[in-house]
């Protein structure tokens, strides 16, 4: 059976192709100058200058950490160049018909229609590209709700006060060392702000794109849900296919205010590199949520694709009665390695947390999940309940789980479950003995052990997710 | 329907069947009785082409064609069904989902549209109904958390949904009480048809009372040592197969 599950596994990935479009890119490096330069480019103000500057100097005192179950060869990070930007973006575009076609085709090849009548009803996008923002969606009709969204270096300039007073507020400058890299260069990303009593009236999405070889991405995202406020948000991301690997280290901060709701969603689907571990995307990136009183901030992740995986989207329940959740799927096959999983930290009282992990490790490929609960002394009433299972598929992968409880509550309650399963010949054989190829199978089984996450998926994706799963394991049966 | 010449089959390098001949016609229903380890359910899964299944000698035809040529999937849709002695859960995955792929399969091979979803479920709802399962088990996941009766109560289920030509039910009887092993059995006498054959592989006599098998074959170390009408079964249940052990050798000599 495993020599099928291997055929069904042979990687197809469709979103591998390179857009010829005109770039302006920064030759390889960093150091202070590039810093400046970044910020030159994008016309920033003093302040902003000065954050990045001590993110930098905070990073250079850094050391990467190395205690994630991953292998790679050390990253030089003199040889990434740290901005890039289609030319014809250069003086800001005023509307749609004003951006590079090329550009556009490059979204649509990708389903991602930018034309709104095109577009799926009820979804803005904003749609980055490199290091650059290309057209964001939707924004009058946002804006008649008073929703902001729109790129965060637009934010820098517009909405100063609002950008001074939470950047950096959940993932600190120097919070780890891909965080403290992000916050001396990222380049783009997007900022949402939603008023008090507002529920977004669509659906906001973020694509992320990288297109030219040798550059990073570093995008920093950045969601206010004032006081009883509503949000869901999606972000999506490939690029090409290349036989280098290429950085991404992006930061999101989430804020929920009291009584505020945000949920956020994540297909990911970098370039995962070939079959024998050969390019593909590092992923390392840093995701946090803050909860104040009552509030609730759901993550959802579908991570399909990047050769390296490590990101932690986590939880401050800081208020009382907060709700955070982690529903994730992290599929690896031929060389991938992911190591993911959340952190919910209890602060308030009565708080509470869901974790759902779902790990399926094919090829010769390593899944980890790795998180950490923590029960604070005043959180009087916390419960967490955590559910990881992991599924095995062929015999030369490996699936591992790193949970940490720390609790320093005694009245709060701590649940953890796990379980380790392999698709079976057994289960195959009933599949086929019904008249359904070994692809088919396989998919459909691995769809059903990932039904508890898909489901918290807004409709649309959940959908795209299924589909993705079905071409990531095309092949992996034999 | 089914030509089954001098099959021999081995798992693991150990050789279970050993030449066994088997003839069956369109309509009819033959009863494969034996001791354990005679080789029953290795008969199934030979024939559907489990892996792991070899067969080293002889030749199976399956309504004219080579059946030993064809992939598992292409057997099941050319109407090859195996209602399985253990079903195998499939988490997640809903009863519904799974069996309405599964028609759709066949549709697909004999060049039908598949079935729209309110189309099926109509269909599912009657299956449901013939075998006495709760609707709720179409939105449960395959065979998760069923009982052993349940599970066998479903892959007849299936078999109904499926129309196949050629039914193996392999102990469909084991572990059922008397009023599950007669819904079984009335599933299945549903389904009898001139078109459509069936083979009942059974320890016990008790099963035969209520599907009237056309035909009795004793299976004992991988052939058929005796063969005859329904009253054979009768024979076994009396003498047990303790008899077997010598008329195994003689005809193995």
């Amino acid at each position: 059976m495993s020599e099928q599950i291997e055929q069904a596994l042979a990687r197809k990935y469709e979103a591998g192709f390179v857009s010829n479009i005109e770039s302006e890119t920064f030759a390889v490096g960093l150091d202070e100058e590039v810093i400046r330069r970044i910020s030159t480019m994008k016309n920033e103000p003093e302040w902003m200058l000065q954050w990045r500057l001590k993110a930098y100097e905070s990073w250079l005192k850094m050391e990467e950490p190395e205690w994630a179950h991953l292998h790679y060869p050390k990253i030089d990070y003199q040889s990434i160049s740290y901005y890039s930007a289609p030319k014809s973006m250069k003086d800001k575009p005023k509307s749609l018909d004003e951006v590079d076609p090329e550009l556009l085709r490059t979204y649509e090849k990708l389903g991602i229609p930018l034309h709104e009548q095109q577009m799926l009803a009820g979804v803005a996008v904003d749609a980055v590209f490199d290091s650059v923002s290309v057209v964001t969606t939707f924004r009058e009709k946002l804006e008649e709700a008073g929703v902001i969204f729109c790129p965060i270096s637009e934010a820098v300039h517009k909405y100063p006060e609002l950008v001074k007073k939470y950047l950096g507020t959940v993932v600190p400058r120097s919070d780890n060392y891909f965080a403290a890299l992000n916050s001396a260069v990222f380049t783009d990303g997007s900022f949402v702000y939603i008023p008090k009593g507002v529920r977004c009236p669509m659906e906001l999405s973020t694509y992320f794109r990288i297109n030219e070889q040798n550059t990073g991405q570093f995008e920093r995202t950045l969601i206010v849900a004032d006081e009883g406020s509503h949000v869901s948000y999606l972000e999506g991301c490939t690029a090409p296919q290349r036989d280098e690997n290429q950085l991404h280290a992006a930061v999101v901060e989430l804020v929920a205010m009291d009584n505020a709701k945000i949920k956020y969603s994540t297909v990911q689907n970098w370039y995962p590199g070939d079959e024998e571990g050969k390019g593909g995307i590092y992923n390392f990136v840093t995701k946090r949520g803050i909860c104040h009183n009552n509030a609730h901030i759901s993550w959802t992740q579908v991570e399909t694709g990047s050769a390296i995986t490590w990101k932690y989207p986590s939880c401050v329940l800081k208020g009382d009665n907060s709700v955070g959740e982690f529903y994730s799927v992290a599929l690896t096959r031929g060389r991938q390695q992911a190591d993911t999983g959340t952190k919910m930290i209890h602060l308030g009282k009565n708080t509470k947390s869901t974790i759902i992990s779902k790990g399926i490790s094919a090829g010769r490929s390593n899944n980890a999940y790795r998180g950490l609960v923590q029960m604070g002394p005043n959180s009087d009433g916390a419960r967490n309940f955590t559910q990881c299972d992991s599924l095995l598929i062929g015999d030369q992968c490996g699936a591992h789980t790193f949970p940490y409880i720390e609790s320093r509550n005694p009245s709060a309650i701590v649940e953890h479950e796990a379980t380790t399963s392999k698709v079976s010949d057994e289960q195959l054989f009933l599949c086929q003995q019904r008249g359904l190829d070994a692809e088919k199978a396989v998919s459909m089984i691995v769809n059903g052990f990932c039904k508890e996450v898909f489901k918290e998926l807004p409709m649309e994706f959940a959908v795209e997710a299924g589909k993705l799963l079905e071409i990531s394991l095309e092949g992996s049966v034999g | 329907m089914l030509k089954i010449k001098n099959l021999h089959a081995s798992v693991e390098d150990k050789t279970i069947i050993k030449g066994l001949d088997l003839n069956i016609k369109p309509g009819e229903v033959h009863a494969i009785m034996g001791p354990n380890g005679a080789g029953k359910s290795t008969l199934g899964y030979v024939l559907s082409g489990r892996e792991g299944y070899e067969v080293s000698e002889g030749s199976v035809e399956f309504k004219g064609q080579d059946l030993l040529e064809m992939d598992i999937e292409e057997r099941a849709r050319e109407g090859l069904f195996l209602a399985f002695q253990y079903p195998v859960e499939i988490p997640g995955v809903s009863n519904m989902e799974f069996m309405k792929e599964s028609v759709n399969a066949m549709r697909k091979k004999q060049g039908l549209e598949p079935l729209t979803a309110a189309e099926f479920l109509k269909k599912a709802k009657e299956a449901c109904k013939q075998v006495n399962l709760p609707l709720d088990f179409l939105k449960r996941g395959v065979n998760e958390g069923f009982s052993g009766g349940e599970k066998k109560r479903n892959e007849i289920m299936q078999m109904i949904l499926l129309e196949p030509k050629l039914c193996i039910l392999d102990e469909s009887d084991s572990g059922l009480d008397i009023d599950a092993l007669q819904v079984v059995a009335n599933g299945v006498n549903s389904q009898r048809s001139p078109e459509r054959s069936f083979i009942v592989v059974t320890h016990y006599q008790r099963l035969l009372d209520y599907i009237k098998p056309d035909f009795v074959h004793i299976l004992a170390d991988g052939k058929i040592v005796k063969s005859g009408d329904a009253s054979l079964a009768l024979e076994v249940e009396k003498a047990g197969y303790a008899w077997l052990g010598d008329k195994s050798k003689e005809a193995g000599a």
